[in-house]
């Protein structure tokens, strides 16, 4: 098994996610530019954090059209798994492999603070080791994390489960209080219809040891592994 | 043909824009009290080669429609204008 993570101009979470995967949990990983068009060695990937290309016209709008996102297209296509981290989340969005799009904080803030967040959906490939309703802690760093889809869309997400990750407060309660970016309905983290392509604003790959002050990150990695392994989940 | 395009984009209406927001803040506390409302977009502007304006436009749309604006949030205009010879930017 291996998974992959893609460098764009710009990505700077890249050797975090890098360093959990293969350090850390002990699984191949590779780095993979974003020029790279033949993805045929992974299993897995993970589009990470950052700026990339500078997070101009919008986040994610140029990386989008890097050469690599025609194979991560094919890569959804065949089931495989693909994991986008903040900025990556935001290139899914751009890419349509997600629905929605990303606004400003609505807050005048870059956001960079621990999140509590409710685990609302635990039959996926990414949260299969969580249990349901579980409340973690998880670090969140952006400018543009205020998740904005039109109201059929929401409430599509909604109905299917497609809400994996909410802002909560300690007891588990999605209140205004504790979304950090007016994210529509506290969402932190969505799912594709197919299940294989999972977008979250937090990250994981910041919690994943003890010594970073939480381990709760861990388990979306090891729910892929455990994923991949078993053929669990998967389409 | 040169022509100039300036795509003009801003967010939809009922979108809220913070920063548009924190603009009519500081009008207001300067004395502007006739301030209602401060939407802040972007223009885009664009030198092309086309065979004519009507072309051009169209190009200019496709780029809008695939790039410049993103559909679910923001909307957007596109102005053409022929771009005289040796004129400045």
């Amino acid at each position: 098994m291996k998974f992959g993570v893609v460098v764009f101009p710009g990505s700077n979470c890249d050797s975090d996610a890098y360093h959990v995967i293969k350090d850390v949990i002990g699984v191949d990983c590779e780095y993979v530019w974003h020029e790279t068009r033949d993805l045929s060695d992974f299993q897995a990937l993970v589009l990470p954090g950052g700026f990339s290309y500078g997070d101009y016209l919008r986040c994610g709008a140029l990386a989008r059209f890097s050469p690599v996102m025609d194979s991560v297209y094919r890569f959804v296509d065949e089931g495989k798994l693909v994991i986008g981290i903040c900025n990556g989340f935001q290139i899914l969005l751009e890419a349509g492999l997600l629905p929605g799009a990303m606004l400003s904080n609505n807050v005048l803030e870059f956001r960079c603070q621990w999140v509590d967040l409710r685990v609302e959906n635990t039959k996926t490939p990414f949260t299969c080791l969580y249990e349901p309703g579980e409340v973690i802690r998880v670090p969140i760093a952006h400018h543009e994390g205020n998740y904005y889809a039109e109201p059929e869309v929401l409430e599509e997400l909604e109905r299917t489960g497609r809400v994996v990750l909410r802002y909560v407060d300690a007891s588990g309660n999605p209140t205004a209080e504790a979304n950090p970016n007016g994210a529509a309905h506290n969402i932190a983290g969505i799912i594709n219809e197919k299940g294989n392509v999972f977008g979250l604003m937090p990250h994981p790959e910041r919690c994943s040891e003890s010594i970073l002050g939480s381990r709760d990150g861990r388990r979306v990695f090891l729910s892929m592994i455990k994923s991949l392994e078993t053929g669990a989940l998967l389409s | 043909m040169k022509f100039k395009g300036t795509v003009t984009v801003w967010l939809k209406e009922g979108i809220f824009d913070p920063q548009g927001a924190a603009v009519k803040g500081s009008l207001e506390a300067m004395g502007f009290k006739e301030v209602e409302k401060v939407r802040i977009g972007k223009n885009i502007v664009i030198s092309l080669d086309a065979e004519n304006a009507l072309e051009a436009k169209d190009l200019l749309e496709q780029m809008a429609r695939k790039l410049l604006a993103n559909p679910v949030t923001e909307a957007y205009r596109v102005h053409v204008e022929e771009e005289k010879a040796g004129a400045e930017r």
